[in-house]
C-alpha cells in the first residue's frame, strides 16, 4: 500500500517538475507581456530538436548543448517581441484589441515554426540516449534522466522565482506586470523589459525543451501537445502566476499520476474536466487574487 | 453615357445581385459538367465558407474569439454518422444543427460570463475534452475504436452543403442588419455600456453562439460520408477551429463579403498546393497571417474600401481642381 502510494507520488513529481518548467514560460509571456502565447509548445519542440542536432550530428555533451540552444531561443524570444509584438502593441486602438492580435499573431508563429520544423528535421520522433540507468525508489524502477530533468526543473524554477523576487531587474519585470504604463513613468523601460520577458519565456521554452530531450522522444509535432498542457497548469495556478504555474505543475503531474494508476485512458479527460471547470468556476485560478 | 455612372450604389447593388445569382446557377449546374474532382473541390471551399461565415457571425462582431468551431464541426460529423446509418441524409443533417445548437446554448449558458481570452481557452479545452471523451467512451463503452460512415452520393453532398451555405450567408446576413447584430456590435465596443444601454448581453450572446453553431453542426453531419472512417482525432481535428479564424482575419471582417473571399481563396489554394507542397505551404500562411494583421487590419475586405475610398477622394480631388481652374 505504501509502496503503491510512493509510486504513485513519485512520479507524479516526475511528470510535475516538466510541466511546472513547460508552464512557467507561458505564464511569464502571458503575466508581464500580455501575449497568450499558443505557439509556446513550438518553441519548447524547437528547443527539443536543436538540442537533439547537436548531441547526434555535432556530439555535443547534453549539458553544453544546453548552453548554446536557450539563448539561441532566447534572442528569438526578444526579437519577436521587439518586432513583432511591439509593433502590434503601437498599432492597435485598445489593449483588448493588442491581446486578440498577439493570440493570432501566435497562431501564424505555430504555423511558422512548425513548418520550419518539418522541412528542416522532417516528422520522425528522435531520441538520443542518456542517462539510462536504472534507480530504485520505494520498490519500482526509475530512470536517471527523469530524476535528473525534475532536480533541473525544481532548481531551474526556484532559481529564476528568486530572480524575480530578489534582483533588481525582477522587479522591473513585476512593476511591468502590474501596470506598464506607470512602471514606464517610474523610469522602467519597458520596451526592453517586455521583449525581455518573451525572451525569458522562450528561455524557460528551451529549458522544458531540453528536458523533454533527455527523457521522451521528441519530433516537430510535438508542440501542440505541451502548449495544451501549458494552458491548463497555467489556469490551475492562475494566469500570469509565476509561483501558481510552479505549484500547478506539480499539482497536475501529482492528479495525472493518481488517475493514471487508476484508469489510464481517463488522465487527458481528467485534466480537461478540472480545466473547464476551474475556468468556470474560478478563472483567476487556485493562486490568483 | 459615363462608364463611372454604372458604379453608383444603387448599381452596384445590382450588380452584386446579378453576379450571386450567376454563383448559384453555376454551383446548381456544376455536376452537370464538371467531374466529381471539381464536384469535391468546390465542396470543400463551400464547407470552409460555412465554418469562416458563421465563426464571424459571433466572434466578429463581439469580440470573443471562439475555437469551439471544430468542437461543433466534430459533434456534427458524430451525430450526422450516428443518425444516417438508420435515417436519410437529411434527417442526419437536420440533427447535426439542431444537437450542436443544444450544445453551443450550455456552454453559452455557462462559459458567457467569460471574457476576453478566457472565453478563447476555454473553447479550446472544450475541443480537447470533447475528442477525449468520445475516445473514451469509444474504447471503454461502444466497444470499438472509431466507426464506418454510412455512404452517401457526391453530388447529394455537395447540394446539402450548397443550400447549407446558402442559408448560413443569409443567416449571417441578415443578423448584421436586425437588432441583433447592433445589439451584438455594442457588446464588442464596449459590454458594459451596453448593458446599461438595456442589451440583454447573455442573451443576445448566447443566442448568437448557439445559431452559429447550427451551421457548423450541418456542416459536419453532411463532410461525414466524405471521411469515409471517422475517429475522435479526424472528426475532432483542430484545423477546423483554426482555419475558420485564419480565413476570416484574411479576408476581413468588416465586410460582410470578406470573410466568404478569405475562406474560398485560402481552400482553394489550399487544395491545390497542400498535397505538394505541404510544409512550404503552411509556412507561407503563416507568414502571410503574421503580415496581414500587421499591415493589413481590415483583412482585404478592408483593402479593397481603402481602394474605393482613395479613387473616389482622388475623383473629387480632380473635380475640385477642374472648378477652380473654370473659376479663374
Amino acid at each position: 500500500m505504501i509502496e503503491t502510494i510512493l509510486m504513485i507520488a513519485i512520479s507524479g513529481l516526475l511528470t510535475g517538475g516538466i510541466y511546472a518548467l513547460v508552464s512557467m514560460g507561458l505564464s511569464l509571456q502571458y503575466g508581464v507581456a500580455r501575449v497568450l502565447n499558443i505557439a509556446h509548445g513550438e518553441f519548447i519542440m524547437l528547443g527539443a530538436l536543436i538540442i537533439w542536432t547537436l548531441c547526434i550530428s555535432f556530439g555535443i555533451y547534453p549539458l553544453l548543448s544546453l548552453a548554446i540552444s536557450a539563448p539561441l531561443l532566447f534572442g528569438i524570444g526578444f526579437l519577436l517581441h521587439r518586432t513583432l509584438f511591439t509593433s502590434l502593441k503601437t498599432r492597435a486602438p485598445s489593449p483588448a484589441a493588442v491581446e486578440g492580435n498577439s493570440l493570432l499573431a501566435a497562431f501564424g508563429l505555430i504555423f511558422i515554426i512548425q513548418n520550419i520544423a518539418l522541412l528542416n528535421w522532417g516528422s520522425l520522433s528522435r531520441s538520443y540516449p542518456y542517462l539510462e540507468s536504472v534507480v530504485w525508489l520505494g520498490g519500482t524502477a526509475f530512470r536517471v534522466n527523469r530524476l535528473v530533468a525534475l532536480a533541473i526543473a525544481v532548481v531551474g524554477g526556484v532559481a529564476f522565482y528568486l530572480f524575480l523576487t530578489r534582483s533588481r531587474q525582477g522587479k522591473a519585470i513585476r512593476a511591468a506586470a502590474q501596470d506598464p504604463a506607470t512602471a514606464g513613468l517610474m523610469g522602467i523601460n519597458i520596451n526592453w523589459v517586455l521583449p525581455l520577458c518573451f525572451g525569458l519565456g522562450a528561455f524557460l521554452a528551451g529549458l522544458a525543451g531540453f528536458l523533454l530531450s533527455m527523457s521522451t522522444t521528441v519530433n516537430a509535432l510535438m508542440g501542440l501537445r505541451y502548449t495544451v498542457i501549458a494552458l491548463i497548469v497555467v489556469v490551475v495556478g492562475g494566469l500570469g502566476s509565476i509561483p501558481g504555474s510552479f505549484i500547478g505543475g506539480f499539482i497536475l503531474g501529482i492528479i495525472g499520476s493518481i488517475v493514471n494508476y487508476w484508469e489510464p485512458t481517463l488522465v487527458l479527460p481528467a485534466f480537461y474536466a478540472i480545466f473547464m471547470l476551474l475556468i468556470l468556476v474560478r478563472p483567476t485560478g487556485i493562486f490568483g487574487k | 453615357m459615363n462608364i463611372a455612372t454604372l458604379f453608383t450604389p444603387r448599381n452596384r447593388k445590382v450588380f452584386a445581385a446579378a453576379f450571386l445569382l450567376l454563383v448559384l446557377i453555376f454551383l446548381a449546374t456544376l455536376p452537370l459538367y464538371g467531374g466529381s474532382y471539381y464536384i469535391l473541390v468546390v465542396t470543400t471551399i463551400l464547407m470552409y465558407v460555412v465554418l469562416t461565415v458563421s465563426w464571424t457571425m459571433f466572434s466578429g462582431p463581439t469580440g470573443y474569439m471562439s475555437l469551439a468551431t471544430a468542437a461543433f464541426f466534430g459533434v456534427g460529423i458524430y451525430i450526422g454518422t450516428i443518425v444516417g446509418e438508420k435515417l436519410p441524409l437529411l434527417v442526419a443533417v437536420a440533427a447535426g444543427g439542431v444537437g450542436c445548437f443544444i450544445l453551443a446554448l450550455l456552454v453559452g449558458l455557462v462559459t458567457l460570463r467569460l471574457r476576453g481570452i478566457y472565453f478563447a481557452i476555454f473553447t479550446f479545452g472544450l475541443l480537447m475534452f470533447l475528442s477525449e471523451l468520445i475516445l473514451y467512451l469509444e474504447i471503454n463503452i461502444w466497444g470499438s475504436r472509431g466507426r464506418h460512415v454510412f455512404p452517401a452520393s457526391d453530388e447529394a453532398v455537395f447540394y446539402v452543403m450548397v443550400v447549407i451555405c446558402v442559408a448560413t450567408l443569409l443567416t449571417a446576413y441578415f443578423i448584421r442588419r436586425s437588432r441583433l447584430g447592433l445589439a451584438m456590435q455594442s457588446i464588442g465596443g464596449n459590454e458594459e455600456a451596453a448593458a446599461h444601454m438595456g442589451v440583454n448581453t447573455t442573451r443576445v450572446k448566447v443566442l448568437t453562439f448557439a445559431i452559429s453553431a447550427v451551421f457548423m453542426g450541418a456542416a459536419g453531419a453532411i463532410m461525414a460520408p466524405s471521411l469515409i472512417y471517422i475517429d475522435p482525432f479526424i472528426a475532432f481535428n483542430m484545423r477546423y477551429s483554426f482555419m475558420p479564424v485564419l480565413m476570416a482575419v484574411f479576408g476581413g471582417m468588416g465586410q460582410f463579403y470578406g470573410p466568404v473571399i478569405g475562406a474560398a481563396i485560402f481552400s482553394y489554394t489550399e487544395r491545390m498546393l497542400r498535397l505538394e507542397y505541404p510544409y512550404h505551404y503552411m509556412l507561407t500562411f503563416g507568414i502571410i497571417l503574421i503580415l496581414v494583421i500587421l499591415f493589413l487590419p481590415g483583412g482585404l475586405a478592408g483593402l479593397i474600401q481603402k481602394l474605393q475610398k482613395a479613387r473616389v477622394i482622388s475623383k473629387l480631388w480632380n473635380r475640385g481642381k477642374e472648378e477652380q481652374h473654370a473659376n479663374t
